[in-house]
């Protein structure tokens, strides 16, 4: 396996330039720029939000220096509060090609489109040119995710890429799982498996004010379809979503835009600080997944019982299927069939070191099943954290 | 109670008191629910769930050896159990036809 060798030292799997809208109203012309290169590595990104939010700029400058992200294009308005001059200047600081077009000085929707794809072109060249170095299974981050789970999810592929990552934690890998609305429930269960006493405390908060944040909206992370796959409670769900993280002790809690410090499994407290003031911690499946990219993570491996067909942009998504008969009518979707450990034709430990292997082939370069169909979704919208405290991470 | 002998459904963990249908059971099926046997009604999709013994109304409801609810009434073994007789400890669980429920309550 190798890499692409970044500035700070990282190593990515894909070498991807990013055209990034600062606000909806250039997301048109970002998406255009895009459009002839979006089978080259060249992916879409943005907030849509005028207003400015310390969250969203950090969340763009990981993504933008994510080492899986080779260049990276600003398109911006003019007129919006994103401080793009800020963000030009970060990225360019590791090192790598970046710009900044504004729509209102560069003459408008026809003029920005054709210069951002000169520039796209050129950065495309630049990039090809990146280190390839040798890559150790331990240089990557993996996070998961769930989404459209149904009860098998909790019985097969869930437990299945808990063994995973338990086979990756004994590689001295970062591995990240996340969904604090999803462990309500299993919180004094997680705490348990807590690195280091003065964390155990720290995760149930975390749970806690999850719970907070979905009780003042009166509705939890749950969706209509969840039911009729035959989960009653959130509960239930939760202790399905639960086993994805495995066995291995918890090392720490991150937000969304923190690195993990150094080895192990890790918690991402998705859920905003402070006083429910924006609505759903995440809107959809997708700023999960982005969320998970922003604190470093090469691969996103994400469990469905119903049959979700998303990839993401800037890192590949590797789909397990929990449900044999989800799998049969969306196998062209999917890249891990753990339904058939409901079947009796696998175990869980061969799922977990099929998913293993998996992740490994992806790193070398082989296509998911969603990047091989042009999936690149992604989504950011508003939220506010405050700093991890001490007790959170590793000494 | 006894493990079921039906490889149909599965038990995750030996204090459940209900049991995960692992293939899709038609109406009409025969199954083996501890000493019983049990006609499905109605069609039960794979990872819905039955009760595995006779539950009293405000019993907790054990999968994975861990509470994920209480029964909203009483239910019997081999019934299906799920949203109409199951209810969350935590947050209400809404159903697409539920919404306007959802809304009233939440001046959308």
């Amino acid at each position: 396996m190798t890499g692409y060798l970044r500035s700070d030292g990282r190593k990515g799997i894909r070498n991807v330039t990013v055209v990034v809208y600062l606000v909806e109203c250039a997301h048109h012309v970002a998406r255009e720029v895009v459009f002839p290169s979006r089978e080259q590595g060249v992916h879409l990104v943005g907030f849509p939000g005028c207003y400015p939010n310390a969250y969203a700029h950090r969340m763009l400058k990981q993504l933008c220096t994510h080492p899986n992200v080779g260049a990276a294009l600003l398109v911006s308005l003019g007129c919006e509060g994103f401080n793009r001059k800020n963000l030009l200047e970060e990225i360019r600081a590791t090192g790598r090609p970046a710009d900044v077009l504004v729509i209102q000085e560069t003459g408008g929707t026809r003029k920005t489109i054709e210069e951002g794809r000169a520039w796209v072109a050129a950065a495309l060249e630049k990039t090809a040119q990146v280190p390839r170095v040798p890559m150790q299974v331990s240089d990557l981050v993996i996070g998961t995710v769930r989404g459209g789970s149904d009860a098998t999810s909790g019985i097969t592929a869930n437990p299945a890429v808990g063994r995973a990552f338990d086979l990756l934690v004994q590689d001295v890998d970062c591995v990240v799982f996340e969904e604090t609305g999803e462990l309500i429930g299993c919180e004094q269960i997680m705490a348990t498996r807590a690195a280091r006493p003065e964390l155990a405390p720290e995760l149930i908060a975390c749970v806690e004010k999850a719970g907070r944040y979905y009780t003042t909206l009166g509705h939890g992370s749950f969706a209509p379809g969840n039911a009729e796959g035959g989960l009653t409670t959130l509960e239930e769900k939760s202790m399905g979503a639960y086993s994805k993280s495995g066995n291995s002790p918890i090392s720490g809690i991150l937000k969304p835009g923190d690195v993990p410090p150094s080895a192990g499994l890790y918690l991402l407290d998705v859920v905003p600080d402070g006083e429910v003031r924006w609505g759903f911690p995440n809107i959809s499946d997708i700023q999960e997944i982005g969320e998970l990219i922003a604190c470093g993570s090469h691969v996103t491996l994400f469990t469905t019982g119903r049959g979700s067909v998303v990839g993401s942009a800037i890192s590949p998504v590797i789909k397990i299927c929990a449900n044999p008969e989800t799998y049969r009518r969306l196998s062209e979707d999917m890249d891990i069939n753990a339904g058939r450990i409901l079947e009796g034709a696998a175990t869980l430990d061969e799922v977990g070191r099929e998913i293993y292997n998996r992740i490994l082939r992806v790193a070398a370069g082989e296509k998911t099943a969603s990047e091989a169909m042009g999936h690149a979704e992604f989504s950011l919208v508003y939220k506010s954290f405050e700093p991890i405290g001490p007790a959170c991470l590793p000494r | 109670m006894t493990s079921p002998s039906d490889p149909r459904l599965l038990r995750l963990h030996a204090a459940d008191n209900v049991l995960t249908v692992i293939a899709t059971l038609e109406a009409g099926t025969p199954i083996r629910v501890g000493d019983a046997e049990v006609i499905v009604p109605a069609r039960l999709p794979i990872g819905h769930k039955i009760a595995a013994r006779d539950i009293a109304a405000g019993e907790k409801i054990v999968k994975y050896g861990a509470p994920i609810g209480s029964a909203s009434r009483a239910i019997a073994a081999g019934e299906h159990a799920h949203t109409h007789n199951v209810q969350s400890d935590y947050l209400p669980t809404f159903l697409r036809e539920d919404q306007t429920r959802y809304f009233a309550q939440h001046h959308s």
